[in-house]
Parts: structure tokens; C-alpha cells; sequence
């Protein structure tokens, strides 16, 4: 039970960073669909980094830059130009998509260095990875994952606890009204934008540095359309998706867990559930309409200051 | 004067088009008598079946010293119109042999063979043919997979064999059971535990399947599936893997050895028929004796009685003496698959339908 928990950990980590980083893009009252080739992004700069350099900083800061410059894109075409911003989006993805390809070709067939993937060997935690069940699951893990939950509380703390978090809110939920109160809604919109995106990278460097370190074209997988649905199903709570994360991880690998058991289940019907769920959560919130559960009020909506 | 400058453009490109139809037509001065276009799935050096029918290729080239050239498209598609304008490209630029590497290329292949009764089309795998023309070949990778099963069961502590495979299809149950066979042949107690990935190739995937392999108590992994994903999950785990499709190391000391296709056996065999014009369609079926089909170098951990058990059976089969399916055997729901004293031929082996008794599978 502890091993599988541990693998549904493993399989929620880049399902977490790409949901951490879109829940934050859109507290800013900005969805953007281009999560899955943001993933991609990052997933392939961070691939050429560890070729190219050997080192693993490197590697993670290139899969941040990625990210980052993939939402850039998003960034200047939504916050500045005021382009439609689910149509940039799923332009986003589908660029990402190509570019990822295109740079990734060469290094087919190339493995990420040793020096790098030694340096992302499991590490148990001293002390934490002691404690009973709780230990074997979570803290001995290497230390993308170890990164991983950091930026969650730290995301945590900011948004919930901070001044600038609470600005954040205020131009995702009224942006006008954010902006009448002196508060710099381009800035903030950009900079989580951005730090949406750079999330979105590591969601996928994790994937090609740590998790499969071969190219592999494909290597995101539709991960990023199941974070945006992660998005929603924990109601834009970070910590929620922290846990949201690892079930809906779980759930990719149960098909195959269950076959091993000797039960015969398909993972198609696994693959469904996290859509299936996230459907019905917002039905249930839409109905509701419970408070904290609702998106944020001006999201997607681009913010022309003269319309006010 | 737009107008004037419009006109003046085109005439300029369709002069130009002109112009570049010329130099092609020029470079094909010194063709070598044979130029073969290749049809790959996946890129020529995923270090696993399309790198194994690319070096086979280029070995091919170096045999026929000059006479043969060849061009290639990677990552084709199995969409029928794709193979085929690809196929057709191919022709285009010279090529009078087509060898397409993937199952899902036969349709297209099929519908040009009959368009084009000057080309030779090869395919891999599959049963179509006609008698001019077009041709399928494949290899009985059972011997290399019964082989490496011997060397699984002998190293294996826990009596558990991890095999990550592609789809539930006679292509890899054939694969499953000899490898059973084999592990059985060794050491009877052993169970052989399958995942199935329904995919023939995803890295993720792959790597998944064995870890809940591995999470099962398997200590040897082996896989049918496109990438070495399953090697390193083996190696993160400490555990034995065995390679497929091609020699390629991911596993470090704990690589036992690996099933692989040397192709250029049969492209030598066939494009040599094609340049004698004694070519005839005959559903090419390579073995080890012809060395289609090998096994890599055996680790070294292995006994050194299996290792010379291996050898000897290699041998065997290498004299063609050696059936992989001899009766009695069971498939995992106690029907027979083969009768005691029985042994499956060719369209035996490829009517197996199940897994056998020893696996676990769904």
C-alpha cells in the first residue's frame, strides 16, 4: 500500500506543478489552455540543458525560462494585445507541441547525463522519512518531489497570508475594481502569468529529466488538459491540490496496479474518471454556488481600463 | 504596371520551378541498379526496433558495396494515405524497392503492388503478398525469446518474472509463452507476471507497468514495447532487465542480455534475389539459423550451466532442430494449445490466442 501511495506521488508531481502554476495564471483572471505545451516546453529546454551542461541547476532553470517564455507568449497576446484568451491558449498548446518536437528530434536517442540523474536519485529525508506510512510515501522521494511541495505551501502562504496575495485575488475576482484601487493589474497579471508558466515547466522537465529520462516526443501526455481540470476539481486551492494531485496520479497508474493484482479493469475507465469528476464538481459548486468554490469572478474576461 | 509585375513574378517562379526539375533530374546520372526507400514508425535512433531496421539498412548498403543506395522517412504514420505518399515520393525519386517497417504499412503497400508491378514492395510482418511483386517477412522471434527466458529463470530470486507488454496480440503472446517456455525449461516453479500497456510504445507507460512489476515481486523485467523504458526501471530497482528489438544497454551491469532483429540479413538475402531477378514472393520467415533473430552476450551472472544450456539450445536451433512448442502445453485456462508429443509449426505458432499456464496476466 505504502509503495503504491508512493507512485501515485511520484505519477501527482508534474500533475502538481502544471495545476499549482495554472491555479495561480488564473487567480489572475487569466485561463490559459496552454498548459500541456508549456509542459512541453519545459520538458524539452530542460532536456537540451542536461545534454548541453551536465548540470542539474542548470536543467531546472532552463525548464523554468521554457515555461516562463511560453506564457510570454500568452502573456503579450492576452494582457497587451487583449487577444481571446482560450483561443491563445490552445494556440499555445498546439505550438508547444510542434516546438517541443522540433528541438527535441536530435536527441532522440540521447540520454540525460548521468551527472543529472544521479543528482535526482531518491534521497530519504532524515528524521521525516522515519515516520511511520506517513515517511515512505512522501519523504523518500527525490528532490524534484521535495521541490514540488515546497512551492505548494509556499504558493499557500503567499496567496492566503500575504498582502500581494490578497491583490492577486482582488484583480482576478474584480479587475476594475483592483485597478481603482491603485493596484498595477498589467504587473500582476504578468508576473503569474509568468510564474504560471515556469510551473508549468518543471511539470514537465519532471517528466523528461527525472521521470523518463529518454526523449520521448510525447513525453506530457495530455498531463496539462488533466491539470486544467485539476484547476477546478480543487477549487483553486493549492493545498487541495496538493492531495488532488496524487489521486488523480493514482488514477493513471491504477489500470495497470490493478492488472498486476490479477484484476482485469481497463485503465481507459481510470483515465476517464479525473474529467468525469472534475464535471461533476462543477456542476455540484455551479449549483451550490458555494463561495470558495467558484472561480474567480473576472476570469478570462481581458481588461480594458477605457470600458470601466 | 501591377499587373505587369504580377505576371513577371509568376513567370519567374514557374521558371524556377522548372529550373530545380532539371537539377533532379541530373543528379540521377550514377544511381547505384538498386535504390530501396524506407518506411519507418519512429525515429532512427529510438534504441529500440526503428534503429535496429536503420542500421540494418545502412549495413545492407555497405554489403552491396555501390550497387545498392537508399533513402528513408521516419516517423510515418500508420494512416494508410500517408504510407502511400510516401511510398509514392519514394518512387518518385528513383527508388524500384519499398521496404516498409511496421504492420500497420501493409494496407498501402498492398493497394501500390498492384499500381506498380516494376517496384518490389517488402513489408514487415503481416501475411499479405502476390506472386510478383510484393512480399512480407518476419523472423521466429520465439527462439531469441525463449532463450532469454532461460536466462531470466536463472537468476531470478523471487521466482517472479516481470514482462511489460505492448497489446493483448498473437505477436506478443507468442513472445510471452516462449519466454515461459524458456523460464519453465530452467526453473518449473517460476511465474511469469504480464501488464499490458495497450500501446506499442510510450516511455511513461512503460516504465509504470514495471514498476508495479516490480512492486509485485518481480526481480527480471523484460518488455515488448517500442522503448528501453522498462531497462531503467529495472536498474533504478536493482532488478535484472532484458533488452528487445535492438542491443541497446539501459541497465547497466544488470543488463542479462536481449532479443534482437539483425535485418540485414534478410534485406541482403531479398535485394540480392531482386538484382539477380530471381525474386519471388515466399512470406520470408528468417530464423536464428539464418540469423534474423539473435540473442545478445549472456551476463556473465548467469550459471555457467544454463549459459552452456543456452548455447546448446542455440545451436539446436541453428540446425533447425529445436521447436519451441513442443507438447504438452496449456493455455492459462486449461485448454491444450499443443498436444503432448506435438509441436506447433509456423501457422500453429501464429494461431496462439492466449497466454500460457505459468502467466499471469489479464
Amino acid at each position: 500500500m505504502e509503495v503504491f501511495l508512493a507512485s501515485c506521488v511520484v505519477a501527482g508531481v508534474p500533475l502538481l506543478f502544471a495545476t499549482v502554476g495554472e491555479l495561480i495564471t488564473q487567480k489572475a483572471g487569466n485561463t490559459n489552455l496552454g498548459v500541456e505545451g508549456m509542459m512541453l516546453m519545459g520538458a524539452v529546454m530542460a532536456y537540451v540543458a542536461s545534454v548541453g551542461t551536465m548540470n542539474p541547476y542548470l536543467t531546472v532553470l532552463s525548464a523554468v525560462l521554457a515555461g516562463a517564455a511560453g506564457a510570454l507568449i500568452y502573456g503579450v497576446l492576452t494582457i497587451s494585445l487583449r487577444a481571446n484568451q482560450i483561443v491563445t491558449g490552445l494556440t499555445l498548446t498546439i505550438f508547444g507541441t510542434g516546438f517541443a518536437k522540433f528541438v527535441g528530434q536530435p536527441y532522440l536517442g540521447k540520454a540525460v547525463p548521468a551527472e543529472v540523474t544521479q543528482f535526482f536519485v531518491k534521497r530519504p529525508l532524515p528524521l521525516l522519512s522515519e515516520i511511520p506510512f506517513v515517511g515512505p510515501i512522501f519523504f523518500r522521494q527525490d528532490i524534484f518531489v521535495y521541490l514540488s511541495y515546497i512551492l505548494c505551501i509556499l504558493v499557500a502562504v503567499y496567496m492566503y497570508k500575504t498582502r500581494i496575495g490578497v491583490n492577486l485575488k482582488a484583480v482576478g475576482e474584480n479587475t476594475a475594481a483592483a485597478d481603482a484601487s491603485g493596484i498595477n493589474v498589467t504587473l500582476y497579471k504578468y508576473v503569474h502569468v509568468l510564474l504560471g508558466g515556469a510551473f508549468s515547466g518543471l511539470g514537465g522537465a519532471y517528466l523528461s529529466i527525472v521521470r523518463i529520462p529518454l526523449w520521448q516526443e510525447d513525453v506530457v501526455n495530455g498531463r496539462g488538459w488533466i491539470a486544467v481540470a485539476l484547476v477546478i476539481f480543487v477549487a483553486w486551492n493549492p493545498i487541495k491540490a496538493f492531495f488532488g494531485a496524487i489521486l488523480f496520479g493514482g488514477l493513471s497508474i491504477m489500470g495497470m496496479r490493478l492488472q498486476v493484482m490479477g484484476v482485469g479493469i481497463s485503465q481507459y475507465l481510470f483515465d476517464m474518471i479525473p474529467y468525469l469528476a472534475t464535471i461533476i464538481i462543477v456542476v455540484f459548486s455551479t449549483h451550490k454556488k458555494r463561495k470558495e468554490s467558484q472561480p474567480p469572478a473576472d476570469l478570462s474576461n481581458n481588461y480594458f481600463r477605457e470600458e470601466r | 504596371m501591377k499587373k505587369f509585375l504580377a505576371i513577371l513574378l509568376v513567370l519567374v517562379m514557374m521558371l524556377s520551378f522548372v529550373a530545380c526539375g532539371g537539377d533532379d533530374a541530373e543528379t540521377d546520372g550514377d544511381a547505384a541498379a538498386l535504390k530501396v526507400g524506407f518506411i519507418y514508425i519512429g525515429p532512427i535512433n529510438d534504441g529500440g526496433f526503428t534503429q535496429a531496421m536503420y542500421e540494418g539498412a545502412v549495413a545492407s548498403k555497405e554489403h552491396f558495396a555501390g550497387q545498392m543506395d537508399f533513402i528513408y522517412r521516419e516517423n510515418v504514420p500508420e494512416d494508410t494515405q500517408e504510407v502511400k505518399s510516401t511510398a509514392l515520393n519514394m518512387i518518385d525519386e528513383g527508388c524500384n524497392v519499398i521496404i516498409a517497417c511496421s504492420f500497420g504499412f501493409g494496407d498501402a503497400m498492398n493497394e501500390l503492388s498492384a499500381e506498380y508491378p516494376d517496384i518490389t514492395f517488402l513489408h514487415f510482418s503481416g501475411a499479405m503478398k502476390n506472386d510478383t511483386n510484393f512480399d512480407n517477412w518476419f523472423g521466429s522471434m520465439e527462439q531469441a525469446r525463449y532463450l532469454t527466458g532461460m536466462a531470466a529463470a536463472s537468476v531470478t530470486e523471487s521466482n517472479i518474472l516481470g514482462y511489460v507488454a505492448a497489446h493483448p496480440y498473437t505477436e506478443v503472446q507468442i513472445g510471452i509463452n516462449a519466454f515461459t517456455l524458456g523460464a519453465q525449461a530452467v526453473n518449473p516453479d517460476v511465474e511469469v507476471k504480464v501488464v499490458y500497456i495497450n500501446t506499442w510504445g510510450d516511455a511513461e507507460l512503460e516504465k509504470t507497468g514495471a514498476e508495479q512489476l516490480l512492486d509485485a515481486g518481480a526481480d527480471v523485467i523484460t518488455y515488448h514495447a517500442d522503448s528501453t523504458a522498462a531497462q531503467l526501471a529495472a536498474a533504478e530497482r536493482d532488478a535484472w532487465a532484458i533488452g528487445w528489438n535492438y542491443t541497446k544497454n539501459d541497465a547497466g551491469e544488470k543488463y542479462l542480455t536481449a532479443a534482437y532483429w539483425n535485418p540485414e540479413v534478410y534485406f541482403n538475402y531479398a535485394l540480392q534475389n531482386i538484382l539477380d531477378g530471381t525474386f519471388k514472393p515466399e512470406s520470408y520467415y528468417g530464423t536464428m539459423k539464418d540469423g534474423l533473430i539473435a540473442i545478445d552476450e549472456v551476463n556473465e551472472a548467469v550459471p555457467e550451466e544454463v549459459r552452456n544450456q543456452i548455447a546448446d539450445i542455440k545451436e539446436q536451433m541453428e540446425a533447425g532442430e529445436f521447436d519451441v512448442f513442443t507438447g504438452p502445453i496449456y493455455y492459462k485456462d486449461g485448454t491444450v494449445l499443443c498436444e503432448e508429443g506435438q509441436t506447433l509449426d509456423r501457422a500453429g505458432i501464429w494461431s496462439i490466442t492466449n497466454e500460457i499456464e505459468g502467466v499471469s496476466a489479464i
